[in-house]
Order: C-alpha cells, then sequence, then structure tokens
C-alpha cells in the first residue's frame, strides 16, 4: 500500500489550498482550479474531496465570517496540515525520481518521432 | 437592489440531504456562486446552473447519516438485530421448529395450489393466436338442463357459407374433421395416434412451432404434418421430410413438417397429426355426397382466427347470419334461440361447454383449491401469531432491561420485527423446498405438468411481499405493544396481560380448528360418495372382460372367424360385438312406440347394436324371458331391455309384447322388435346418475357395432390369456393394431376426478390439522411454562396429578369442542349442497360428524396432554426454586 494516499484531484486541491494559504474556502479553491487548470470543477466534487481530505488529516478547517452575499453563512476555510505537507512532498519526491530515472534517449526519441 | 433567490426546491431539497456539519459552509458557497452568476449570467442561467450543483453534491460524502448516529454504530445495530433474533431461535429450539416448520407447510400447500392455478389459467397460453381464435359454436337454450348450451359440431354447409360469405370477418378460417384415431405406418413401423384433418391455415392460425418443414405442409392432398413424438417414434434419427406414411391403410401422404407436440395445458395436446383436407374430403365421399349441403348433419368443427383490433362481439354480431336451418329444424331452433357463437380460447378450458354434464366445474375447482390453499396457509400464519404473542409475554422482562439499559423504543421495534422476519424468511426457504420436493407428487395427484417458476420474476415478487406482509402481520404485536412497557413496571413483574390478551388467541384457535374440522368432514362425505358409487350394482361382470375398438376396416367380415379362433385358445370364454363401449352409453334415440304408450310422451332410450352373445360376454342377469339365441332366427327382431326400460314401458308383462322403432328423419325406417328379455339395470355412463332406459338389439337403424369384447376363461390367468389372443388378431389382420382396454379400469376411470379432488382435500385436511395441532402443543407448552409456579404451589397444598391435568387441559378441550359446534352445522350445510349435484346419492351420516368430532377432540387431548402431564409431574421444589 501507498505511504500516503493522495489521488490527483486531491493533490491539485490540497496543492491549490496551498496557493490561497489564508484565503482557501469552498468558492475561491474553486476559482482559482478553474483559472488556473482551465478545468471545470463542480461543488460537489470539490466539497466531497475536501471532506475527504479532511477526514484523512492532511487539511484543517476553520470557520470564518458570515458575509451578506453568503446570506449569513460562514466560510470554512482550509489549511494544509502537517500531515499533508508530508503527504504533498512524498507524492513530489515520488515523481522527480521517475523523472530523474527516465533515460534522456526516451523523451528525446520521442520528440523527435513527432 | 434586492438580491436574487436561488431557486426554492433544489435548495430545500440540498438542505434537507445535507449532512448537517457541511451545509451552513457548503450553502455559503452556492450562495456566494449563485450571486455571482446571477449577475454576470443573468438569474436564468444561475438558476440552472444551481440546480446542477445541488444534484452534483448528493453523492456519499455529502448526504447526511441516519440521524441520531455514528454511522459505525448503524451496521453493528443492525448486526445485534439478526444476532439475537438467532439466538433466540436457537435457544427455543422446539417453538422455533414448530413456528416455521408450521408455516414452512403451509407456505408450501399455499405455492402448490398457486401454481396449480396459475397452470389453469395458462391453459392455451402456448397458442401465440391465443386471444383472437374462437371456436364456432351454436349456443341455445337448452331444453332439459335449462341454462344456454354450447355446441362444438358443426354442418359442413355452414363453414361453406362462412368462409364464401362472411370471409372478410376473418384473418382465417380452418375447418377440422373430428378427432381421428389414425393408424400411421411406414413400412413394419406402425403406430396408432389421434390426429385431425384440417383445412392449410390450420398451422399459421395455431402457430405450429415448426422443427422440420413449414407451416404451408398442407396444402398438397397428399401431405401430412406429423408432431416430434411420432417424428422420433417412427422414423428415429432419420430425416422424415418426404417419408411416405399410410393412413389407416388405405391413403399414402409424404410428411412435409414435423411440429413440436402441444404441451400437456393446451386445447390439442396428443394430437400428433394434421392431414389435408382435401384427403379427408376424398376419404369420405358421402360427404360431398350428401352432408355438403345438408343443414342438420353435424360432424366438423370450424375454427377462426379474428383481425388485430377487432373484438368478438363485434365479429360475432357480423357472423351471426350465416347459421342457418333445416326447414324441418326451423320451429325448434327459434324456440330454442339457437345462434352463431364464436367461443373465444380463452374460456375452452375454463368454462368448457358441458360441465354441467360431467360435473366439473374448473372456476369452481379453482376457488375451491385457492380457498383450500389461502386457508391453510391462514391456519399456519394464525400458529405464527398465536405462538410469537404468547410468547412474547415471557419478554417483558427483557424490554424492561433493555430500556434500562438505554434502548430506544424503536430499537426494540427493530429487534421484534427482525425476530419474526427471520422465522418467516426461513420458513419461505423450508417452504420453497417442500414444494419443490413434493411437486412431483402433487402433479401425479392433481393429474398437471407443473414446474416450479424459479425465472418468473412475479413469483419472486410476490414471495418477498408475502414474507414481508407475514412478517410485519405477526411481528406487530410483539414489537408495538411490548416496546411501549414502562421499564420499571416491567421489571418489578407488575405488569399483568390478563386473561383478555389471550381472548384474541382463543378466537384463532377457534377458528383454526373449524376449518380443519370441517375440511375431514368435507373428506369424508366425498369418499363416502365416492365409495357409495362404486358399491352401487353394476348388473354386469367386468372381471377379465376386455375390449378392442374396430379402428380400422381391417376386422370387417371377419367376426365369425375371429371368435372362433378365439374361442378355440381356450383362454377365452365368450366374444361379441357391441354398439359402443361396454362402459358407455354410445347412441340414444326417440321415436318408441308400444302399446299402451302415453302418445304425448316420446321418450329417449339408450339403443345399442350387439351381437347374440354379447348377454354372455358382458354377463347379462336376467329378471325375466332370455337371452338372444343363435339357433332360433326370429331373434334377429329380438330386443333386451333393461330394467328402467320396462318400468318406463310399463306393462305388467312385458316380454313378447311387440315395440316399434321409427327413425325420427325418415318415417319410412321402421323397425319392429319382440321383447325377448328385461335384464338388470347396468351402470354404463356415469355412476352418479340415474340409469338409462337402455334397448338392447341386433339391428337397428342407427349404425352397427364397432368395439370387441372379450372375456377371459376365469381359470385362466391374463397373462397367460392376453398373448394368446394377440396372436388371434394378428393372424387374422396383421395390420390391425391390438390395442385393448380392460373394463374394470375403464370403468375405474368413471370414479377418477372425484377420487382426485377427494385426495388433494383429504391431502389439505390432513396438513390442516396437523398445522393446528403443533399450534396447540406450542401454545399449551407455553402455558404450563408460565403456569410453572402456579402448579407447584397447588401440587404443595395437596392437588392431584388428575386434578392438574384437567385443569391444563380443560382450556383447550373447550376451545376445540366449540369449533366443533361452529364446523359442524357449516359442513353439513356445504356437503349437502355439493351432494345435490350426484343423482344417485349417498345421506350424510351422523356418525361421520361424531367421528371427526371425537376425533378432534382425541387429538386435541393427546397434544395438550403431552405438555399438561410434564408440568403436573414436575417436583414442586424445582419449578418454586426457578426463576
Amino acid at each position: 500500500m501507498r505511504k500516503y494516499q493522495l489521488g490527483e484531484f486531491e493533490e491539485v486541491v490540497m496543492l491549490t489550498v496551498g496557493v490561497l494559504y489564508d484565503e482557501a474556502y469552498g468558492v475561491s479553491i474553486k476559482k482559482e482550479i478553474e483559472d488556473r487548470l482551465e478545468r471545470g470543477v463542480s461543488v460537489g466534487a470539490l466539497q466531497t474531496a475536501l471532506k475527504r481530505l479532511e477526514e484523512k488529516g492532511y487539511l484543517r478547517s476553520r470557520e470564518g465570517e458570515a458575509t451578506e452575499e453568503r446570506a449569513g453563512r460562514p466560510k470554512k476555510f482550509f489549511q494544509i496540515t502537517a500531515l499533508g505537507k508530508r503527504a504533498l512532498e512524498y507524492n513530489k519526491t515520488m515523481r522527480e525520481e521517475l523523472w530523474n530515472a527516465i533515460p534522456k534517449i526516451a523523451l528525446d526519441g520521442k520528440f523527435l518521432g513527432k | 437592489m434586492s438580491r436574487p433567490h436561488p431557486p426554492k426546491l433544489p435548495l430545500r431539497f440540498f438542505r434537507w440531504f445535507c449532512h448537517r456539519e457541511l451545509r451552513d459552509s457548503i450553502e455559503g458557497d452556492l450562495m456566494e456562486l449563485y450571486g455571482e452568476r446571477a449577475r454576470e449570467l443573468g438569474k436564468r442561467k444561475a438558476d440552472w446552473k444551481f440546480t446542477k450543483d445541488v444534484l452534483l453534491l448528493f453523492r456519499p460524502g455529502i448526504i447526511k447519516q441516519m440521524e441520531g448516529y455514528q454511522p459505525v454504530n448503524n451496521t453493528a445495530m443492525y448486526k445485534s438485530y439478526f444476532k439475537i433474533g438467532w439466538r433466540n431461535l436457537v435457544r427455543k429450539k422446539g417453538y422455533s421448529l414448530i413456528n416455521i416448520g408450521g408455516l414452512a407447510l403451509g407456505m408450501a400447500v399455499a405455492l402448490l395450489n398457486g401454481l396449480w392455478i396459475w397452470d389453469e389459467f395458462s391453459h392455451d397460453k402456448y397458442f401465440t393466436n391465443y386471444d383472437r381464435i374462437a371456436q364456432v359454436a351454436e349456443t341455445g337454450i337448452d331444453p332439459i338442463e335449462g341454462g344456454r348450451s354450447i355446441g362444438l359440431t358443426m354442418t359442413y354447409p355452414l363453414s361453406t357459407e362462412l368462409m364464401e360469405n362472411y370471409n372478410q370477418n376473418f384473418k382465417r378460417i380452418a375447418r377440422l374433421s373430428w378427432e381421428v384415431d389414425g393408424i400411421l405406418s411406414n413400412g413394419e413401423k406402425m403406430m396408432s395416434v389421434k390426429g385431425f384433418y384440417s383445412d392449410e391455415t390450420m398451422p399459421e392460425m395455431l402457430t405450429f412451432k415448426m422443427i422440420k418443414g413449414t407451416r404451408a405442409g398442407l396444402k398438397n392432398m397428399s401431405s401430412i404434418l406429423i408432431s416430434e413424438s411420432i417424428a422420433q417414434s417412427i422414423f428415429g434419427t432419420d430425416d422424415p421430410i418426404n417419408q411416405t406414411l399410410r393412413i389407416n391403410n388405405k391413403s399414402d401422404v409424404i410428411v412435409t413438417g414435423v411440429y413440436e407436440d402441444f404441451p400437456s395445458n393446451t386445447e390439442f395436446h396428443g394430437m400428433r397429426f394434421f392431414a389435408p383436407w382435401s384427403l379427408f374430403l376424398s376419404e369420405n365421399k358421402w360427404i360431398e355426397e350428401s352432408a355438403a349441403t345438408d343443414w342438420r348433419n353435424h360432424f366438423i368443427q370450424i375454427y377462426v382466427e379474428i383481425d388485430h383490433g377487432t373484438s368478438f362481439e363485434e365479429v360475432n354480431a357480423k357472423v351471426k347470419s350465416a347459421l342457418k336451418f333445416d326447414p324441418s329444424d326451423q320451429e325448434r331452433a327459434s324456440k330454442e334461440n339457437k345462434e352463431l357463437y364464436l367461443y373465444p380460447m380463452s374460456r375452452w378450458h375454463l368454462y368448457p361447454p358441458s360441465y354441467q354434464i360431467n360435473n366439473y366445474n374448473p372456476i369452481a375447482m379453482i376457488g375451491l383449491v385457492g380457498t383450500i390453499g389461502a386457508f391453510v396457509l391462514f391456519l399456519a400464519c394464525i400458529n405464527f401469531m398465536n405462538l410469537s404473542t404468547a410468547r412474547s409475554e415471557n419478554r417483558a422482562k427483557e424490554v424492561g432491561i433493555r430500556k434500562t439499559i438505554g434502548s430506544v423504543r424503536s430499537q426494540l421495534i427493530n429487534q421484534f420485527y427482525t425476530e419474526s422476519f427471520l422465522v418467516v424468511l426461513f420458513a419461505f426457504i423450508l417452504g420453497l423446498f417442500l414444494a419443490s420436493f413434493f411437486l412431483p407428487w402433487f402433479n401425479i395427484i392433481a393429474d398437471k405438468n407443473v414446474v416450479m417458476p424459479w425465472k418468473n420474476v412475479w413469483f419472486w415478487l410476490s414471495g418477498f411481499s408475502f414474507i414481508l406482509i407475514t412478517s410485519v402481520l405477526a411481528g406487530s404485536y410483539p414489537a408495538l405493544y411490548l416496546s411501549s412497557f414502562h421499564p420499571i413496571k416491567a421489571l418489578k413483574g407488575s405488569i399483568h396481560l390478563g386473561k383478555s390478551a389471550s381472548r384474541p388467541r382463543q378466537v384463532l384457535v377457534v377458528f383454526q380448528f373449524s376449518i380443519s374440522i370441517m375440511l375431514i368432514i368435507g373428506t369424508a362425505v366425498i369418499y363416502q360418495q365416492i365409495q357409495f358409487a362404486k358399491n352401487r350394482p353394476v348388473g354386469y361382470n367386468r372381471d377379465g372382460l376386455i375390449m378392442i375398438y374396430k379402428r380400422s376396416a381391417d376386422l370387417d367380415g371377419k367376426y365369425e372367424v375371429l371368435r372362433n379362433e378365439l374361442l378355440n385358445t381356450g383362454v377365452v370364454t365368450e366374444v361379441s360385438e357391441s354398439m359402443g363401449a361396454v362402459t358407455e352409453v354410445y347412441s340414444g334415440n326417440n321415436g318408441w312406440d308400444w302399446e299402451g304408450r302415453n302418445p304425448n310422451i316420446d321418450e329417449n332410450f339408450a339403443t345399442l347394436a350387439v351381437s347374440h352373445t354379447h348377454g354372455k360376454t358382458a354377463g347379462w342377469q336376467f329378471i325375466e324371458g332370455r337371452d338372444f339365441d343363435l339357433s332360433i332366427s326370429s331373434d334377429s327382431s329380438g330386443l333386451i331391455i333393461n330394467e328402467s326400460a320396462a318400468k318406463v314401458i310399463g306393462l305388467p308383462n312385458p316380454i313378447g309384447e311387440p315395440v316399434s322403432w321409427e327413425w325420427w328423419s325418415d318415417k319410412s325406417l321402421v323397425m319392429n322388435y319382440k321383447i325377448l328379455g328385461v335384464i338388470k339395470d347396468m351402470v354404463m355412463d356415469s355412476p352418479y346418475e340415474p340409469i338409462k332406459p337402455t334397448m338392447f338389439f341386433l339391428k337397428g337403424l342407427n349404425g352397427s357395432t364397432n368395439w370387441i369384447n372379450v372375456k377371459i376363461n376365469p381359470h385362466s390367468s391374463v397373462s397367460e390369456a392376453l398373448p394368446k389372443i394377440e396372436a388371434v388378431f394378428k393372424n387374422i389382420a396383421p395390420s390391425f393394431p391390438f390395442e385393448f382396454k380392460f373394463v374394470d379400469e375403464e370403468y375405474a376411470t368413471k370414479f377418477a376426478k372425484e377420487e382426485r379432488i377427494a385426495n388433494l382435500i383429504s391431502l389439505f385436511a390432513i396438513l390442516a390439522i396437523f398445522i393446528s395441532s403443533i399450534g396447540l402443543l406450542g401454545l399449551s407448552s407455553f402455558v404450563a411454562e408460565q403456569r410453572t409456579k402456579e402448579i407447584g404451589i397447588r401440587k404443595i397444598l395437596g392437588a392431584s396429578i388428575q386434578g392438574l391435568w384437567k385443569m391444563l387441559s380443560k382450556d383447550f378441550v373447550l376451545l376445540v369442542f366449540i369449533s366443533c359446534l361452529l364446523a359442524v352445522p357449516a359442513s353439513y350445510f356445504i356437503m349437502s349442497e355439493w351432494l345435490q349435484n350426484f343423482e344417485y346419492r349417498t345421506e350424510i351420516s351422523l356418525w361421520v360428524f361424531f367421528v371427526t368430532g371425537i376425533g378432534a377432540i382425541i387429538i386435541t387431548l393427546l397434544t395438550v396432554s403431552v405438555q399438561a402431564l410434564k408440568a403436573a409431574y414436575m417436583n414442586p421444589v424445582k419449578s418454586l426454586r426457578s426463576e
């Protein structure tokens, strides 16, 4: 079994939470992902991912202010936990190791072929 | 500016399903997004996107869990329901056995009955055009029985009329001959089978499932369609197509197709060949010579298929005028209101035209079987309810403790429902096993060919809905009532359910036993009636008498030789010919006259031609006069009459009296007879009907003999005699298939139907009383258990064993006694009604009621006493100490 369970979309969400730092809540995360990655994100998918990440202990949340445009509902801000940071780092190193392990010729050859 | 509002319905839906912890923040997000979108894209698009978002949020991570519980606890709780339910079942093994076993039996019975009924209703559905096929029939007011009768044999000109002038009303019309007993032969291979001659449209109409060849196989006069079973037994593995077959040693035909045999629940079951209509006409020249325009001669069947989108009523109205009558019949036809009637296929089996005659009414039978099945099942359910309510009183303490520890009421309710669900589920599974195990046997008794519909969705749906309904019904009392107990009261033991709590139980027991006793009395009366009819003096000797139907012309003119040869074998005492079998009244006619006849009444007599020796062969018992004598030539105009005929004729001394017979359609045909003898009445027709006045003669106006009867020598065994008899037949007519019937066996079939019903009902009656008894066993053991302490104290104070036994048994015996009082008059009433169906019927004897009632009470005493005595013999020290 893998050491840290982190899916592709979950990783994107976590990284975005990191990018937004103190301003990461539902709508802002959704917009950030949509802007940067140019892909549609449904509220449902995002919220499930956030809930799952929180259950795994990679994110923690706190309640924020309630504004008029939110019809008096509080914002829920997310932050990466230490465990979450480790999981991200693990994923990153794993990926780098894999990148480094590719012989140069494989990639070059491919580009040449194109 | 007022802020736009998101659509209400999705929002409410979201609030309803969303997890409480997530609800506020997500709703905030949704609102924020909605506000933005409404500004940028307009309200409509924002509404739409909002709805979409809500729907996409409806997913496992976000939907709330069941109210009030932590998610983990939930499954554990269900697991516990089943575990505790299972433990309760295992702890009280005897009780569970009674409960599950009884219920399973009831379910098996209900299942079998259900299958039977289902099979009855699926009759003829094998045919694709089921809804659109009808047989052309004639209805009219029955002058004897009253009500409308249906006649199915039609005249030839009617078919011509329908086919030529009314053709546009039908999709197809097909004529069919009478059921033909044909001998099909191919070289050495020979088979005697039933089939029809029919128009070439018949295979399409009945959507024959062709195995080889096509449905268009009857176009040519020398062609034939045969069933798969025949193809197998005549041609084996060879290809039957284009092979030659000979029908009745007369016509050669070529096999043009093989169809799948019709299954047993179809009208045409056992019809193994269809030969072309043109062949029928050419084999029966008389049809075109005289019958083709005769509106009196009924001898063919006509089937029609109507178009899609039309109804039988519509078509019927349009073709009504096709039915015409011979001028001489016109008056009677209009008096009897004779009409053409399209008799739909869906009614053939369930509403047969002649059920009044043979006492078999399928719809009534379905009602009977359905009622009995429902009752037996209901009895089993009563057991289940009684036992679970009775036992649940013992569980009041358990309820108290559970509540103290912190059970919520709904959990207790679930607990009790789960237990009853478990029992019903086990019972259902066991019932399925029982039913499929006994199905072959049931098929034999019921003369059916039913299979378990394992693959039928409706079967499973009804099964499972039944499980649910029963478990809710039986589980509701403990679930709803016990769970309402106040824990302190329940633990203190101050809850007394008292006498009134057992009242419904007593009512149910009385009901159970009333039904069981009624079923038993019913069975007894049916058996009595059958026995009564069986004991009826038959008037002839059936022992060692065999009869052979002359199905082909091979034996014509060879009778004398045959008789001599048979007598020469030494195993045969006498041989005779007769019109119709010994066990049937083949023909009846009016037109008889004698001295002193009441001129206003034209009596109908059975008119049967026989050969000289028939009296000796069949064993006629003479009251007066003598038998035909070969050596007296004037005997050729002799007449032997039976007692009933003698009574009708009413002459004090009938021997030697002249009697004449005039043919109904041709007054110039008259036979003059002299009465030679009077014989005892013989049961030839239904044993439940009065004997028909009968005339036996050597030569009559209504045709000739068609059966050969052989009396086997009583000193030689049948197994020894039969091969010798067969050899004689083979020798004289090699191509004649020697097929014979034992008269006694044939006679026994007259009782088959009633016996089948009796066997079925007796089976159910036994099951009913068994189920009721085991229910009583459970109840009595429960009562004894409840009163353990009381019994202990009574014993210490000096109660005797008999006294205790009486005390414990009394209540139950009283209940059964009440049941008897209810069941006896009810069953007397029902069974007297039933006996009215039979002319020749037994009286219901009182001892049936006595024996049944006393039997029921004895069974009750035995069941109850086991428990009562066990309780009474118990050591009081032990019973008082027990807690």
